[in-house]
């Protein structure tokens, strides 16, 4: 395919591409583990979800990507409702899902686990020799199975990946987990870089340190409910409160 | 040592059937989530299909490899796109057991119509007799199976790793949802590959029957020793497939050759030492693996 010719304006700034989550509740079996929540990223907007262990944050990202299917309420993404649309048809619509367990192949190489996607969106989408000058490392390891790499890379990995597809909107669930100090940095970069891109985020985060440094604004998830939302000035003002609120 | 080249022949031509059926069943397995039990029937109808063929227009062994993969891969997609596709949003169990429903079902069918006794098939011309190198005398048959399946695993092997075709196969042999979140339509891969997946069942069928007793109950062994390969294998690994579907071949023939009826046996214990060494087979992944 044209991987290596995909040229022109990559990640050219602009269209509606708004996530609009509202009255979302899931269920697992009887358990309802989402009640009622309402969120919204707007284009280039760096939002983050935060909240302790069982929150309900995994689960949010999977409903919006239509993995999980026990839901009732509404997902939009660039004004259309997602309605029961499948995960494939999500993601070819712009949506990038980085796991919680980074979701790298071992079969497959780290070039292929890059090439694995379609490209959805040739504007936005980067070009191989763009992931690989970003993440260098990548273009070493090309050759070895992605889990060959180690769990920082594998996020790079993970990242640089719905990046090469063009998603316009990327859901990152807790990239920061378990990685050194200078890797959480890194991907503290990459995002503010996706930003000045145009292309929003919607990072689950358990570090609120590593959270103020990137997000715009930011949803507080207790028990499944959203119990707070603010932008990054009143967070940081406020951060210890609403640590102990969140009972984290 | 010439007894030693000739179970090793033995071995890699049983082996191929082994490995031609398991490589079906990993990718189907794979790609759907399905334990396809019928595998064994499959293999049975590929065999009495090639009689059958025999015995209705006069076209042998060389004809029936093309005539009844084809035959077969098209009864997958049948079976597939009636009857497995439905269940597949349910809990895996309801389509082992769907598959379970079609073996006794293809079984019976075809006592009914073939009866229980063996059918005639013949060694195909030009492969009837025997290579001699040196002071060993090998079966050319035996020379042609354990070549061809060795070529047509190395083919497959290639199609998975050097086509984009195939690495979606791969990706979603590895995990189905993961590959759906990354924008693969990987419903539109499940017909093809549970065909596909039936074609190398039926394959491998068409090649034993020159050599094996063609008739309705030749399935039902062969599945357990299938699902041997599989957990000596690990689950869900093509790779693994192959290379236990050969390694239980090669076991299977010496022992034959040295330990006389306790062959069988030793497959099992080659599971069992596998399953303690290492509980997810030889290639499978760690469970513990994040
Ligand atoms: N497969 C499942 N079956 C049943 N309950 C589940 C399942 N997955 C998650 N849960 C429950 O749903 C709730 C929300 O889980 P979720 O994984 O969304 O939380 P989270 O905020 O992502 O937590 P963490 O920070 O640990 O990743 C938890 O109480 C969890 O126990
Ligand atoms: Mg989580």
């Amino acid at each position: 395919m044209s991987d290596h010719v995909a040229q022109g304006s990559p990640n050219a700034k602009g269209s509606q591409h708004v996530l609009e989550v509202a009255g979302l509740s899931a269920w697992y079996g009887e358990a309802k583990v989402l009640s009622d929540v309402d969120l919204r990223v707007e284009p280039g907007e760096v939002v983050t979800l935060v909240g302790r262990n069982g929150a309900g944050k995994t689960t949010l990202l999977r409903s919006v990507m239509g993995l999980h299917r026990h839901v009732e309420g509404t997902v939009s993404w660039g004004g259309s409702d997602l309605g029961r649309s499948s995960p494939d048809k999500r993601a070819r619509a712009g949506l990038g899902w980085v796991p919680d367990d980074r979701g790298i192949y071992a079969t497959l190489t780290v070039a292929e686990n890059l090439t694995l996607p379609p490209v959805t969106s040739k504007a936005d989408a980067w070009s191989l020799e763009q992931v690989y000058e970003q993440f260098p490392v990548l273009h070493e390891r090309r050759d070895f199975p992605g889990t060959k790499l180690s769990g920082g890379e594998q996020q790079m990995l993970a990242i640089a990946r719905v990046l090469r597809m063009g998603s316009r909107l990327l859901l990152l669930d807790e990239p920061s987990e378990g990685l050194a100090p200078v890797i959480v940095q890194r991907i503290g970069e990459i995002i503010r870089q996706i930003k000045a891109q145009g292309v929003s985020v919607l990072l689950v985060e358990q570090n609120v340190t590593f959270a103020s440094t990137v997000a715009d604004r930011h949803y507080l998830l207790a028990q499944g409910r959203v119990v707070e939302s603010l932008d990054n000035d009143s967070f940081q003002s406020r951060t210890t409160e609403l640590l102990e609120y969140l009972g984290m | 040592m010439t007894a030693f080249i000739q179970y090793t022949l033995q071995g890699l031509a049983l082996g191929g059937f082994y490995a031609l059926a398991a490589l079906g069943l990993a990718v189907i397995f794979g790609v759907l989530g399905v334990v396809n039990f019928s595998h064994g029937a499959c293999y049975m109808l590929g065999a009495v299909g090639a009689a059958v063929l025999l015995d209705a227009t006069g076209l042998g062994f060389w004809a029936a490899l093309p005539i009844v993969t084809v035959a077969m891969f098209v009864f997958g997609v049948l079976m597939e796109r009636l009857l497995v596709r439905w269940l597949l949003r349910l809990d895996p169990l309801y389509n082992f057991l769907l598959t379970f429903g079609i073996t006794l079902f293809l079984v019976d069918l075809v006592k009914r119509r073939y009866g229980v006794s063996s059918l005639a098939y013949e060694l195909p011309a030009g492969l009837k007799g025997r290579v001699d190198i040196g002071s060993v005398s090998l079966s050319s048959y035996q020379i042609f199976v354990a070549a061809f399946s060795v070529v047509l695993c190395l083919a497959v092997w290639v199609l998975l790793t050097r086509t984009r075709i195939g690495m979606i196969v791969r990706a979603a042999t590895e995990d189905a949802e993961r590959s759906r979140a990354l924008g693969i339509n990987v419903g539109r891969w499940v017909t093809p590959v549970f065909g596909f997946g039936i074609a190398l069942a039926g394959l491998a069928g068409v090649l034993r029957a020159p050599t094996g007793s063609v008739n309705a109950d030749m399935g039902s062994f062969f599945i357990i020793i299938l699902f041997a390969v599989v957990v000596i294998g690990g689950l869900g690994s093509i790779l693994g497939a192959v290379v236990a579907g050969f390694l239980v071949g090669l076991v299977e023939a010496y022992g034959q050759g040295y330990a006389g009826s306790f062959s069988q046996v030793l497959i099992f214990v080659l599971m069992a030492v596998v399953i303690l060494v290492r509980p997810s087979g030889l290639f499978g992944r760690e469970e513990a693996a994040s």
